[in-house]
């Protein structure tokens, strides 16, 4: 009996040694590529990395961040970026994500993509700016009943460089709702010149990943990761007039742009459409209040879409769309700034656009 | 029954009549995920067609030559999928070294069918029918084709059904499951011609 039990599980053993040992091997071996080179935009950036690993993990070892929302499962389709030598061919795992176009650009999605030899890669200067933060929770209150303001105080490295508008990534650690570390993007809300912490505003969506963490467990002296800054969304220094509409949680970046239009002296004319559905859903009315004394020409033109008879309402009313239709005209020199749910940004693009505001002066933050 | 013929015999039914996905229902995570694309099927139809050939045959000799002398039958399925999975890394390695274009167009399914339990099951089958080595080549080699059949006539069904109207709640997996039924049906018209295990 002994004897038997003895042989199987040495034969087991040695059977799983063996094949563990020839994986090892094989591993020294046949998957080693060696060191090999990456050069970031035509040489401005070099680094030295071991072969055989996805390129985005590469990058994100040398403290490139390159924004992914799956952690590098392919399942996002976030992290392109531009192979210029030393590509190859295209997986089948990244044709899902990219266009006919995309392909011949040689557009690749960075977390399919294996470095097994030199090669140069272009991506958008601003990446390197990108870090990963440590921070701590400082301070969450409700806004509404379902959005949360977070504010995160910096650690490690103690200061963030924004632009107003821009979005950071939050790191949800493992808990029930997710058995890996994933990514959620949230726009920075406090203004670019706070730069020691950062601020951002989280609606509850229904078994939401991240939100349900920051909703239920996330508690204050939490540690968070963050990385960033991210994104194309920001104040363009011009002299037209400015437009903003946003709708819940799309508050963020906007407020962030205010802000930071009172640090840098700006006296654009601004009229800023916030969309909501009662009463409830709004906030930082207060807030607003004190920007339109700051700012020398700036209204904050808040919209009940679903009034309810036994609220107190003086303001607006009706969908964000048919106020804009209703308020804005003479849109020569204006440019727009819009942020919410991709059905809000569509339908007001399409208004805006029938006012005549050009499509390339609309900016745009969708919720994805 | 056991002639010169025999492993061919096996081979035929391991693709119609036995068919491992059709009439076991073993493999159904990858077929349903992968269906999908036509091209993807060839290329996952290809690698698993590999995998279990040669896998079977591993299989064979560490049962027979390991396993059974020392009378450690029931370790199998332990020892099936340490094996199974060592090979496939082995080859995945392999294949990613030598050709890109081997790699792009099969390599990166190989992953996908560690886990398998069609793999595991053409192993399991090939002790509990007690084949020799040759039919155990032919029944794994079978089994890979008639998986390959199955889901490349899942995925050309599936091209078609792209521009069939099918109820909300059946979209997806619910209709590949129901077609896969009517499919295992049509094969069953088979089952007169040979029969094994």
């Amino acid at each position: 009996m002994i004897t038997t039990l003895l042989i199987s599980v040495g034969l087991v053993t040695s059977i799983s040694v063996f094949l563990a040992l020839l994986m090892v091997i094989a591993d020294a071996t046949i998957a080693n590529y060696g060191e090999v080179g990456i050069s970031i935009n035509e040489g401005s950036k070099e680094l030295t990395v071991k072969g055989g690993q996805p390129l985005l993990k590469a990058l994100n070892e040398q403290g490139i961040f390159i924004p992914s929302a799956c952690g590098g499962r392919g399942s996002c389709g976030l992290c392109k970026v531009q192979v210029l030598q030393g590509g190859g061919q295209v997986l089948p795992t990244e044709l899902p994500w990219l266009s006919e176009e995309e392909v011949q650009n040689n557009v690749r999605l960075s977390c399919q993509f294996k470095v097994k030899q030199d090669v140069e890669i272009k991506i958008p200067e601003e990446l390197f700016l990108v870090k990963a933060f440590q921070t701590k929770v400082a301070r969450i209150r409700d806004l509404t009943y379902d959005i949360k303001e977070v504010t995160l105080e910096l650690i490690d490295p103690p200061e963030i460089n924004t632009q107003a508008g821009q979005f950071i990534q939050f790191q949800v650690p493992e808990y029930e709702l997710t058995d890996e570390e994933v990514y959620r993007a949230y726009s920075i809300s406090s203004a670019p010149s706070d730069n020691k912490r950062v601020e951002l505003e989280i609606r509850l969506v229904p078994n939401g990943i991240c939100t349900t963490y920051v909703h239920k467990f996330l508690k204050e002296g939490d540690t968070v990761m963050i990385n960033g800054p991210y994104g194309d969304f920001y104040l363009r220094d011009t002299e037209r007039e400015i437009i903003c509409v946003a709708g819940g949680s799309g508050m963020a970046p906007i407020k962030s742009i205010l802000l930071d239009m009172v640090d840098n002296g700006i006296s654009r004319k601004t009229r800023y459409f916030f969309g909501a559905r009662t009463t409830k859903d709004i906030f930082l009315l207060d807030e607003m209040k004190e920007l339109e004394e700051k700012l020398p020409d700036f209204t904050f033109i808040p919209a009940l879409s679903d009034p309810q008879d036994d609220e107190q309402w003086s303001g607006e009313t009706g969908l964000i769309t048919d106020v804009i239709d209703r308020m804005v005209d003479n849109v020569q020199e204006t440019e727009a700034y819009l942020c919410g749910s991709p059905g809000m940004i569509d339908a007001c693009v399409k208004v805006l656009k029938n006012k005549g505001i050009p499509e390339e002066l609309i900016y745009f933050d969708k919720f994805a | 029954m056991e002639s010169s013929w025999y492993p061919i015999a096996v081979f035929f039914a391991a693709v119609f009549t036995n068919n491992i996905l059709l009439t076991n229902y073993l493999g159904m995570c990858s077929f349903l995920s992968v269906a999908k694309d036509l091209k993807a099927s060839v290329g996952l139809g290809i690698a698993v067609t590999f995998v279990m050939a040669t896998t079977t045959v591993l299989n064979w000799m560490v049962y027979n030559l390991i396993l059974e002398p020392f009378g450690l039958e029931y370790l199998r399925f332990i020892v099936f999928i340490i094996v199974i999975a060592a090979f496939v890394q082995l080859v995945e390695m392999i294949i990613e070294r030598v050709s890109e274009g081997l790699y792009a167009a099969l390599g990166i399914f190989l992953p996908l069918i560690t886990v398998n339990c069609a793999i595991l099951g053409v192993s399991l089958f090939m002790v509990i029918r007690d084949y020799g080595l040759i039919t155990s080549l032919f029944f794994g080699f079978g089994s890979g084709i008639g998986w390959f059949l199955a889901i490349l006539s899942m995925a050309g069904i599936l091209q078609k059904l792209k521009k069939a109207r099918i109820p909300k709640g059946l979209e997806g997996a619910g209709i590949t499951l129901i077609i896969t039924g009517i499919m295992a049906l049509a094969f069953m018209g088979f089952s007169g011609m040979l029969q094994i295990g």
